[in-house]
Order: C-alpha cells, then sequence, then structure tokens
C-alpha cells in the first residue's frame, strides 16, 4: 500500500489539484466520501476497494494541500527578504565608502555598478527571476557570486550542525524518553536539571568555557578553525584533521540544544504514560521495558517528527553563534560578517535559504506524517 | 458452578492496597477483600465510583503491589518477578473500559490481537489463532479486520477487539473492568451476550466490574458489592438484588425499575475520602438505618467495632451489625 500510493496518486491527482491549491475541491466522482462514510460503520465487503481508491485519491489533495501552504509560505519569503533588507540596511554606498572621500560621480559609477540606479520594480524583479533561477547575484564584500559563496561554505556548516544536530536529537530522545518513563525519580531530576542548565546557558559563554578548559588548559583539542595550514594534503589526515577540530564546537552546540529535545520527548511520553494501551500490553505480559520500547515510545516519536524535520531545515541555518566563538567557516559566520559589512545581496540569498530549507523540512514532515500516522489517513 | 475447588480459580485473600498520599496520609483503596472467581462462572464486582474497583481489578492482575493480603491463581500465589508476572497473564487476562484507549492507535487489529502470542512467544499457526480468536469475539470474517486500524472500527467492533486480544492466549480467567460503560446501549447487549457465550461455551470465568446492578443482574452468577474497599455483601446475584440485606445495597437496588425495595433510598452525602475510612462500620455515617434510629440497638457496635470482613463463600454474606442481629427482619 505504502509503495503504491505515491505513485499512483501524484502524477493522477497532483497536478490537478495543485492548481486548485487549497481551494474545496468538489468532486462527486470522488471516492473518498463514500468509502468515509462507510468505513465508520463497519469494513464492509467493498473495503479493500474502498480502501485503495481513499488512499490514493485522499493522498494527492493532502499533498497538493501541503505543496500550496508551503509555496505561499516561500513567496512570502522572498518577497519580505527584498523589503526587510532594503528597510534596514540604508543605502549601501554610504557604507561601502566609509572610509574615504568620493566624488559624486564615483558614487554614480558604483551605484551603476551594484545595480542600483534601476527603478524598484525592476531590482525586484530581477531579484525575483534571479533568485528563483539560482543567480543571486555578486556580493559587495567579496565580489564574487553568492552562490559560490554559499557552495564553498555549505559543507563545512553542514559538517558541524549535521553532526551537533544528529547527536542532539538522539541524546534528547533518548534520555527523554526515559526520564518520562520514571516521572519523578532521581534519574528523571538529574537529566532534566542537568539540561535545562545547559539549555538555558548562553552558547558563546560556554564555548568559551569549553574553549579554556578544554584547548587552553587540557590542551586537547585546537582553538578554533576547521583545519591546521599544516596537515598534510592526504584524505585521512585531512580528515582527523577536521575530526579533531571538529570536537569543541559539537560538544558546545550539542550540549546547547539536546535538552529541547529532551523535554519535547519526554512531555510526549507523559502524554503517552496514562493510555490505556499500555496496561493493556503490560496485562498481556510484556515487560515494563518492552512496554515503553514497543508502545510507548513509537507513538511519543509522532508528535515529534516535524521537530525533527524542523531541526533538519535548522541545520542549513547552522549555529551563527557557535561558528563564530569557534571562527569556524560557514553559513553562520558568513552571515555574521555580511551582517558587519554589510553586505546586502549575501544577507538577502541567506535568509531565503535559509527559511526555504526549514519551510521544505516541514513540507516533508507533514508528507511523512500520511505514512506514519494511520489516523491522517481518514482525515487528510 | 461456583465451586470454590479446582486449579485454575483467581483468589484474593485478604487483599490490602494502600497508596501514600502527600502529608503521609495513606489511603486504603482496597482494604480487605475476599474474593473467588472461577473458570465458567462470572462474578459481578459493583459499587459506586471511587469505591476502590478498578484498584481491585489491577491488583488482581499484578498491575499494583498489595500492601497486605495475597492474590493466588491455582492455590498459586502471585509472585512479582516479571517472568513469573507473565507467565500469570497467560492465564488471566484483562478487559479495559475504553477501547479507544485501550488499543494501541498505530497497530493493527492483527497486530493488537497477535501481540499476546508474540510476548508468549507461541510461534505456531499465528494468524490462524488470530482468526479465531476474531471469530469468536464475533467479528466475522475475521480476515476482513486483519488489516483495519482502531480508528476505522466502531466502538462496539473496537472492544470485540479488546476481547479478541484477550481471548487469543486461550486464559481462564477475564478480569473486565467496565467492559460496556462506554458503548452505545444497543452495542452493550451484543458484548454481554458474548461474555455469557464465552462463559457458557469455553468455561471461561470473568469478574465483571460495573456500577450497573442491571447488567450485574443479566450476566452475573454472583455479585459482590462494594463499598470503601470492602467488600459489604455478595452471594447469588439473583438472592442479593431480589432480597438485598445491607443497607448499602439495599440503597443501591431500591433505585432500579421493579425494586423490590418499595421507597427509593436517596444515601446521604458523598462516598467518604479513602484515607479517612469511618471508624466502626465505614458505612454507618450514611446509613439510612443509622439515619432513621431503626439501627439505635445496635448502634453501639456501629460505632465501634468494625464488621467482619466476608469470607470468600458462595453464599448470601453481608457485613452488617444489624442484619447479625435481626436476620429475620432484613430477610422478610
Amino acid at each position: 500500500m505504502t509503495e503504491s500510493t505515491p505513485s499512483e496518486g501524484d502524477p493522477a491527482e497532483g497536478p490537478e489539484d495543485a492548481t486548485t491549491a487549497n481551494g474545496p475541491a468538489t468532486r462527486p466522482s470522488d471516492l473518498a466520501t463514500p468509502a468515509d462514510g462507510a468505513s465508520t460503520e463497519a469494513p464492509s465487503a467493498r473495503r479493500p476497494a474502498g480502501r485503495r481508491g481513499r488512499v490514493s485519491s485522499g493522498f494527492g489533495r493532502y499533498v497538493a494541500k501541503h505543496v500550496g501552504g508551503a509555496a505561499v509560505s516561500l513567496l512570502l519569503v522572498l518577497f519580505s527578504s527584498f523589503f526587510i533588507f532594503r528597510l534596514i540596511a540604508g543605502d549601501p554606498i554610504d557604507q561601502l565608502t566609509r572610509e574615504r572621500p568620493v566624488s559624486p560621480e564615483e558614487r554614480a559609477a558604483m551605484r551603476a555598478e551594484l545595480g542600483l540606479d534601476e527603478p524598484m520594480w525592476r531590482q525586484f524583479w530581477d531579484y525575483i527571476t534571479g533568485t528563483l533561477t539560482m543567480d543571486l547575484g555578486d556580493s559587495f564584500q567579496y565580489r564574487r557570486p553568492i552562490f559560490d559563496l554559499i557552495v564553498e561554505r555549505l559543507p563545512a556548516t553542514l559538517l558541524l550542525s549535521g553532526t551537533g544536530m544528529v547527536l542532539a536529537v538522539l541524546l534528547g530522545f533518548w534520555i527523554g524518553a526515559r526520564t518520562g518513563w520514571r516521572q519523578g525519580s532521581r534519574f528523571d531530576r538529574g537529566h532534566v536539571a542537568t539540561g535545562l542548565v545547559l539549555y538555558s546557558a548562553p552558547t558563546f559563554w560556554l564555548g568559551m568555557i569549553v574553549i579554556l578548559v578544554f584547548a587552553r588548559y587540557l590542551g586537547l583539542f585546537p582553538v578554533n578553525g576547521m583545519r591546521s595550514p599544516s596537515t598534510p594534503p592526504d584524505f585521512w589526515s585531512q580528515a582527523v584533521d577536521i575530526g579533531h577540530h571538529l570536537v569543541l564546537p559539537v560538544l558546545t552546540y550539542t550540549a546547547v540544544v539536546y535538552a529541547g529535545y529532551l523535554m519535547i520527548m519526554r512531555s510526549s511520553i507523559l502524554d503517552e504514560l496514562g493510555g490505556d494501551y499500555l496496561t493493556t500490553a503490560r496485562a498481556k505480559g510484556l515487560r515494563d521495558d518492552e512496554v515503553r520500547r514497543r508502545h510507548a515510545v513509537p507513538n511519543a516519536l509522532l508528535p515529534t517528527v516535524t521537530l525533527v524535520f524542523l531541526a533538519l531545515g535548522s541545520v542549513v541555518n547552522g549555529s551563527i553563534i557557535t561558528e563564530t566563538v569557534f571562527s569556524w567557516p560557514g553559513l553562520g559566520r558568513l552571515f555574521v560578517q555580511s551582517i558587519f559589512y554589510p553586505d546586502r545581496p549575501v544577507l538577502q540569498a541567506l535568509f531565503v535559504l535559509f527559511s526555504s530549507s526549514t519551510i521544505l523540512a516541514v513540507l516533508c514532515a507533514e508528507i511523512l506524517y500520511w505514512f506514519i500516522d494511520p489516523r491522517m489517513r481518514r482525515s487528510g | 458452578m461456583s465451586s470454590v475447588e479446582g486449579a485454575k480459580v483467581l483468589r484474593a485473600r485478604g487483599l490490602r492496597v494502600e497508596f501514600g498520599l502527600p502529608g503521609g496520609r495513606v489511603a486504603r483503596a482496597v482494604d480487605g477483600v475476599d474474593l473467588d472467581v472461577a473458570p465458567g462462572e462470572i462474578v459481578a464486582l459493583a459499587g459506586e465510583s471511587g469505591c476502590g474497583k478498578t484498584t481491585l481489578a489491577r491488583t488482581l492482575m499484578g498491575l499494583e503491589r498489595p500492601s497486605g493480603g495475597t492474590v493466588s491463581f491455582g492455590d498459586v500465589p502471585l509472585r512479582f518477578s516479571s517472568r513469573a508476572l507473565k507467565a500469570y497473564r497467560r492465564q488471566v487476562q484483562l478487559v479495559l473500559q475504553d477501547p479507544t484507549g485501550a488499543l494501541n492507535p498505530r497497530h493493527t487489529v492483527y497486530e493488537a490481537v497477535a501481540e499476546g502470542l508474540r510476548i508468549h512467544g507461541i510461534g505456531e499457526d499465528e494468524p490462524g489463532r488470530v482468526a479465531e480468536a476474531l471469530a469468536r469475539a464475533g467479528l466475522r470474517p475475521p480476515e476482513r479486520f486483519f488489516l483495519a486500524y482502531p480508528h476505522e472500527l466502531s466502538g462496539g467492533q473496537r472492544q470485540r477487539v479488546v476481547i479478541a486480544g484477550a481471548l487469543v492466549l486461550e486464559p481462564s480467567i477475564l478480569v473486565a473492568d467496565e467492559p460496556v460503560a462506554s458503548l452505545d446501549a444497543s452495542v452493550r447487549g451484543e458484548i454481554l451476550s458474548l461474555l455469557l457465550r464465552l462463559k457458557e461455551d469455553a468455561g471461561l470465568g470473568a469478574l465483571v466490574i460495573t456500577h450497573d446492578l442491571g447488567l450485574a443482574w443479566s450476566i452475573a452468577d454472583r455479585i459482590a458489592i462494594m463499598y470503601l474497599g470492602r467488600i459489604v455483601e455478595q452471594g447469588p446475584v439473583e438472592r442479593v438484588l431480589t432480597a438485598p440485606r445491607h443497607p448499602y445495597t439495599r440503597a443501591l437496588v431500591s433505585v432500579l425499575p421493579d425494586s423490590p425495595v418499595r421507597e427509593p433510598i436517596v444515601l446521604a452525602g458523598e462516598l467518604p475520602d479513602a484515607a479517612e475510612v469511618p471508624a466502626g462500620c465505614r458505612f454507618r455515617p450514611r446509613c439510612q438505618e443509622v439515619a432513621s434510629g431503626r439501627a439505635a440497638a445496635v448502634l453501639d457496635r456501629c460505632e465501634g467495632e468494625d464488621p467482619a470482613r466476608l469470607g470468600p463463600e458462595s453464599a448470601h454474606l453481608v457485613a452488617c451489625h444489624l442484619d447479625a442481629a435481626m436476620p429475620a427482619r432484613m430477610a422478610g
């Protein structure tokens, strides 16, 4: 069923529904209505046929609805990014020339070079079409295509926040499931307290403490950067060197964010704890930790799927503060540099990139829900 | 039928369950209960909400540890090691009130029913056993329900799935906590007749917990009336409900249609806090016989002396000083 659904539902229903995006698509021939009505009464003889039809048409509509919603959000991000940075940044020529005196002719020449002499609607149109075709323009500070800047820095960010996020989610969920299951125990209180202290610690402060302790006093890890200049260029030496540099930033990043996942998983488990199905499972002879593993945790994971995808989306944003503290050459550091310069096109492009990665991740989560939560298939 | 001999009798002896409350108080949810449930009989346990019925059921299942007394099955006292509990739960199964909550929403009917088999390592012919259990629970043809999720079924069908999940292990005793309270009246009858049929055909024993005396009347062989953690009257259901002897039972019965008690009796006050069980007879503060002065002759005993715990015998037994003093009056 799971395999047949997308291939069947997507091409058949998706495009048609996408045009009427969120509108109440009225299609009398739709199989969904009769099948839905019947299912509450009894899974009757026409169940297999009805169910199949319902799944494919329901899935198309479900996907179209959420893709439409995501497209609207993306357009809003695109528009607002253009205006926000024009509102807050002032005249770029003033900022670009603040060190030296310039004649009006020079100013006009710079303006023309940067494309700022064109009318606003023209700039807007170039920005929209450019962004949609991956042509993000040139950076003020580097005088290079922004696309190249992003591609250069993306791997470093993905490495740092990807590793940190995966660790934080795994650690948070693992501890959270156990603390929730033993609510009020010493284990629970100890972990919640530790997690919250770290969660409330400012990242830059924790980062500096970590650098002081592990890099300065103990000398175990390098202070900052991603690689040492003296490392031989072969793959393994580089990999070990980068890994060595990676430890402290990842440690800082994970320590600060894991408590969020811990608390969410814990409260999600607490919601499930009252469930009679856990009592049923116990009464059937399942051991307590098996009840947790087989019943409580899978069901408690359900509400956290959105969270995990949000986390995946925000991996692209990286951790701006962690990258800055550890001088990590990623997108977050580029963002900070662009704020100080200020490099408006880069800010604009990063803003769109960060937002759209989150929007797309949430869209993926919504679509995934269809497959992991059977209840969605009826209400979707 | 109510033979207490036999290897597969579920027994509670002097069962007590206490919960510590904030402030050092102790709630006595179950306070000395003797009860037998044998295969082939349905015992109803009736009483107000909060009287300890559900705690008693959970304790009988080994889900709650008793503070005193014993639960035993087939003359073997229940131990709380996970292995002993697992073996015990193959024989004694639980059916809960709300079938929507009792089924894992993300498991199909097949998975829900087969889970018991998997837990107990019964590998051979799993689909056949699941199908048979569903069919016995009245879901026919069973194969059609295999891949359904709980939200696709009606309330009655869900409760049948829960019952099938209990039956698949071929238990001797079913403990059913308000098995039809959350169901529509039309479905209620079907589930009750299912329980009766399982008793007749398969010799299943059941403890049915309910606050509905009418329900107890229609399916039970014996009934035990529980008040504030203690069984105050028990016996064959037709005796207890047509000639109730305990003032509390009389009050419960008096509000039924066609009641043998002529005047409806409305009890004064609320069920007392289980942390503050009244001294003497626990029912005395609300007892209509005490209030009307008819119990004046035994009042000092009502105030000072806890009526003896009822034994597990299947005879009609009452825990009341007044009844003990004037059996003739009450029986007449």
